[in-house]
């Protein structure tokens, strides 16, 4: 607490009620395309709904970080508030690591207690009598009720595309580090280099996830409608995807922002949170690639 | 904003709590249907839990913790604002429900699958963006509320010369972070599970429905400490300031917080003892939940330590704090009552259930607010508030109160289930009571929101002090606080 200087206090900023209403009328319009669409009534006023919210979001995230880089360019932070950033990015990512632990705890749950117990063994088995002669097994290529939820015929091998995610993904950390390095030591030329590269990575990756999906849907029929196993395998990949793509944008921003000559060899917490930002969602990788294809 | 959001709220929640009892005066159905009977008890209690007492607690660690630790607002006072917004944004969806074709959730508050996954109306759905936005904006708030404490202190107030207040909210804040994704989580499996065919909570797919009341409690348990630390730590300020004391044992408070804080991750499924879960896991959720009652014990007995001997004066604030002990402490020992396994196979799911969590969360975390209200409002106005008129508000909610809950304590044991429009004739004398006793405590309250426009009208001057028992960095400055009141560092010795 020793360099206190007097506190930064903002303007007074629209942003967040911008924020606010975009994302209500969003959310409100994709709620409506579910609603909607189940009972097959019109989807078209939902979707424009949803369209126009998501566009008061685009435009309220570029004006509200444009505003917050243009105040930290101009000096105005003092390294308290670099202080409350720093905080508030590593709670922020911590409670991301909950919301993916929700999910695991979710596979656990059906892999230790549910399955076995509707296979009949364990302390519940007597749930067994639901539906007699089923065989718990995991990776589950039988469900109880196969007339509501069709089993998938194949599940995807860890030794094969996810091997080759897992490769990238590692390699696309330490090219982060090395860029980090260079932005501390100064040399611009090669921040450039190497955070491309870790966008490139970042974007194969994504390309051979889609491509592994394509595979699931098409050839295997392991879906989201085809039992527990299906709905864990999609949820915690699509989910960790997603942190992917926003991870790859945040990325590029950073990209933008070096080329324009943007961050010192001192000040760079933008880049910074991106970094950890990534680290996080490849840890989230390594423990996807252990629980959900591996074992 | 917040504390008049939250009290909007909690008249709206209020006026859904008459529906209910006004149903309950009488066997038989006679006011509405059961459908729309059980939308009410859904939506009073997301509404009264999201809507009215955490905004409320919020909007307190808003005003009071930048003052208490010497700072001039939060530390991202625009982030802050955004979290704000989004209260109301919330609610407005959720209570667009009530409106739509099939009617609001009707599944309780706790919104069990299959119930609201399978059975659920349509707009579930608008339900399940309504939890997304409002979890957003607790973290936001929350993430805040630890930057401010962790970096905004005054130069010289190390961690352990807080006051308790903000420790309290610390701990609050940290719980909230942890367990608010997790409800994310949970219901964007029921979202997946209604629209997308997936098939957590279904077990002919291989899931468990049980897997969500496990996630739901995951979150639902630390939920309800979020709801009453804040008021542990705001009592711990007025009842040293009428003791005109300094408060009993300030370390062990704050380890006692930490405690219940970790214990609260350990015992979800003592919500669930009659859902069949394996014997062993019911013994250790039991031990786990009455281990609890040492930290809670080690608050009471301080508040009794710091009161012991005080020279003790009964202003509204003291008046609502020391009722405040009384009543929580029945509630938990009523917690007690039910956290033991087997006896809780018997009380499950009836009134004594819902006396329980009226009484921690009524005179705990209510009159807790009430009391910060009373407490701190010469600071926030400047004006000194009618003191008559509150010590009647007080008595009325008291007595209110206990008429309207006490009784559920019978009703429960003789085995009235909860959630029903309608009971047997053996059931009519202690519902109507309790019916008459919640009218009581619910026109009191228009009592309190015109105490408090008269005293942010007008009224009798506040010095920068007016309690003269009171400690803190709060009080060294005039009433009412200056605009960004800290510009620059005050220094604590």
């Amino acid at each position: 607490m020793a360099d206190n200087q007097t506190y930064y206090v903002p303007e007074q900023s629209k942003w967040p009620i911008v924020a606010t209403v975009g994302l209500g009328v969003m959310l409100y319009g994709l709620a409506a395309i579910m609603v909607n669409g189940k009972q097959g009534v019109e989807t078209t006023g939902s979707w424009i709904t949803f369209w126009i919210g998501s566009a008061i979001m685009v435009y309220m995230l570029f004006g509200w970080f444009g505003t917050v880089i243009k105040e930290s360019r101009s000096g105005l932070y003092s390294p308290q508030m670099d202080r409350s950033f720093r905080w508030g990015m590593s709670w922020f990512i911590f409670s991301e690591v909950m919301f993916f632990a929700a999910f695991f705890g979710a596979l656990f749950y059906a892999r230790v207690f549910a399955i076995p117990w509707l296979g009949g063994e364990g302390d519940k088995g007597s749930t067994n009598m639901l539906w007699e002669g089923f065989q718990a097994t995991w990776p589950l290529i039988n469900t109880p009720d196969p007339e509501a939820y069709p089993a998938p015929e194949g599940i995807i091998g860890p030794w094969g595309l996810p091997l080759i995610n897992t490769i990238l993904l590692v390699t696309s950390s330490f090219t982060l580090t090395v860029a980090h390095h260079a932005l501390k030591e100064n040399h611009r030329n090669k921040v450039k280099i190497w955070l491309s590269t870790t966008i490139a990575l970042a974007l194969i990756f994504v390309f051979v996830q889609g491509y592994e999906y394509a595979h699931a849907y098409q050839d295997l029929n392991l879906t989201l409608q085809s039992g527990i196993y299906g709905s864990t395998f999609f949820m915690l990949t699509g989910f960790h995807g997603l942190h992917v793509i926003l991870g790859s944008l945040m990325l590029i921003i950073m990209l933008v922002r070096i080329l324009k000559g943007h961050f010192t060899a001192d000040y760079h917490f933008g880049f910074e949170a991106a970094a950890w930002y990534w680290h996080f969602v490849d840890v989230v990788w390594l423990g996807l690639f252990v629980f959900v294809y591996i074992i | 904003m917040y504390l008049m959001f939250s009290f909007a709220m909690f008249l709206l929640g209020g006026t859904m709590a008459m529906v209910i009892r006004a149903e309950l005066f009488q066997p038989g159905l006679q006011i509405v249907e059961p459908e729309f009977f059980n939308q009410m008890t859904t939506m009073h209690g997301l509404i009264m839990v999201f809507g009215a007492v955490m905004p409320a607690f919020v909007g307190l660690a808003n005003w009071m913790i930048p003052l208490m630790v010497g700072a001039p607002d939060m530390a991202l006072p625009r982030m802050n604002n955004w979290s704000f917004w989004l209260l109301p944004c919330a609610f407005l969806i959720l209570i667009s429900t009530l409106f739509m074709e099939g009617g609001a959730p009707n599944f309780g508050w706790t919104f069990y699958a299959p119930l609201s996954t399978t059975y659920g109306p349509p707009s579930t759905t608008f339900f399940i963006f309504a939890v997304h936005i409002m979890g957003i904006s607790s973290i936001m708030g929350a993430i805040n509320v630890i930057a401010t404490i962790l970096n905004m202190r005054a130069p010289g107030m190390t961690l352990m010369k807080m006051p308790l207040f903000v420790w309290t909210w610390l701990i609050t804040a940290f719980l909230l972070i942890a367990v608010m994704p997790v409800l994310a989580g949970v219901v964007t499996m029921m979202l997946m599970d209604i629209n997308f065919g997936t098939s957590f909570f279904d077990a002919s797919g291989g899931g468990d429905p049980v897997l969500f009341q496990h996630l739901f409690w995951f979150f639902g348990h630390p939920e309800v400490y979020i709801m009453i630390l804040p008021a542990f730590g705001a009592v711990s300020h007025i009842i040293p300031a009428f003791s005109r004391k300094p408060l009993f044992g300030y370390a062990s408070m704050v380890y006692a917080v930490g405690a219940i804080a970790l214990l609260s991750f350990l015992v979800w499924a003592h919500h669930m003892f009659t859902v069949g879960i394996p014997i062993a896991g019911q013994l250790f959720f039991m031990y786990a939940t009455l281990l609890i009652a040492v930290p809670t014990g080690v608050k009471v007995f301080n508040w009794v330590a710091t009161m012991f001997r005080g020279s003790l004066t009964f202003e509204a604030p003291m008046l609502f704090a020391v009722a405040f002990v009384i009543l929580f402490t029945i509630g938990g020992f009523s917690g007690l009552m039910l956290a033991i396994a087997p006896a809780d196979f018997q009380y499950h799911d009836t009134y004594f259930v819902v006396a329980h969590f009226h009484y921690v969360l009524v005179p705990g975390a209510i009159f807790g607010i009430f009391a910060s209200a009373y407490f701190w409002l010469p600071k926030w106005t400047g004006h000194m508030y009618d003191e008559t008129l509150a010590k009647t508000h007080f008595w009325l909610s008291f007595v209110g109160m206990n008429l309207a809950f006490f009784p559920m304590h019978f009703l429960g044991l003789a085995g009235m289930p909860r959630r029903i429009p309608d009971y047997a004739l053996q059931f009519a004398d202690f519902n109507m009571v309790s019916s008459i006793g919640a009218f009581m405590f619910g026109a009191t309250q228009l009592l309190f929101l015109f105490i408090v426009v008269k005293c942010a009208r007008g009224g009798e001057k506040a010095s920068a002090k007016p309690w003269d028992g009171a400690e803190g960095l709060e009080w060294t400055v005039p009433s009412p606080a200056p605009y960004h009141t800290f510009s620059t560092p005050p220094e604590v010795k």
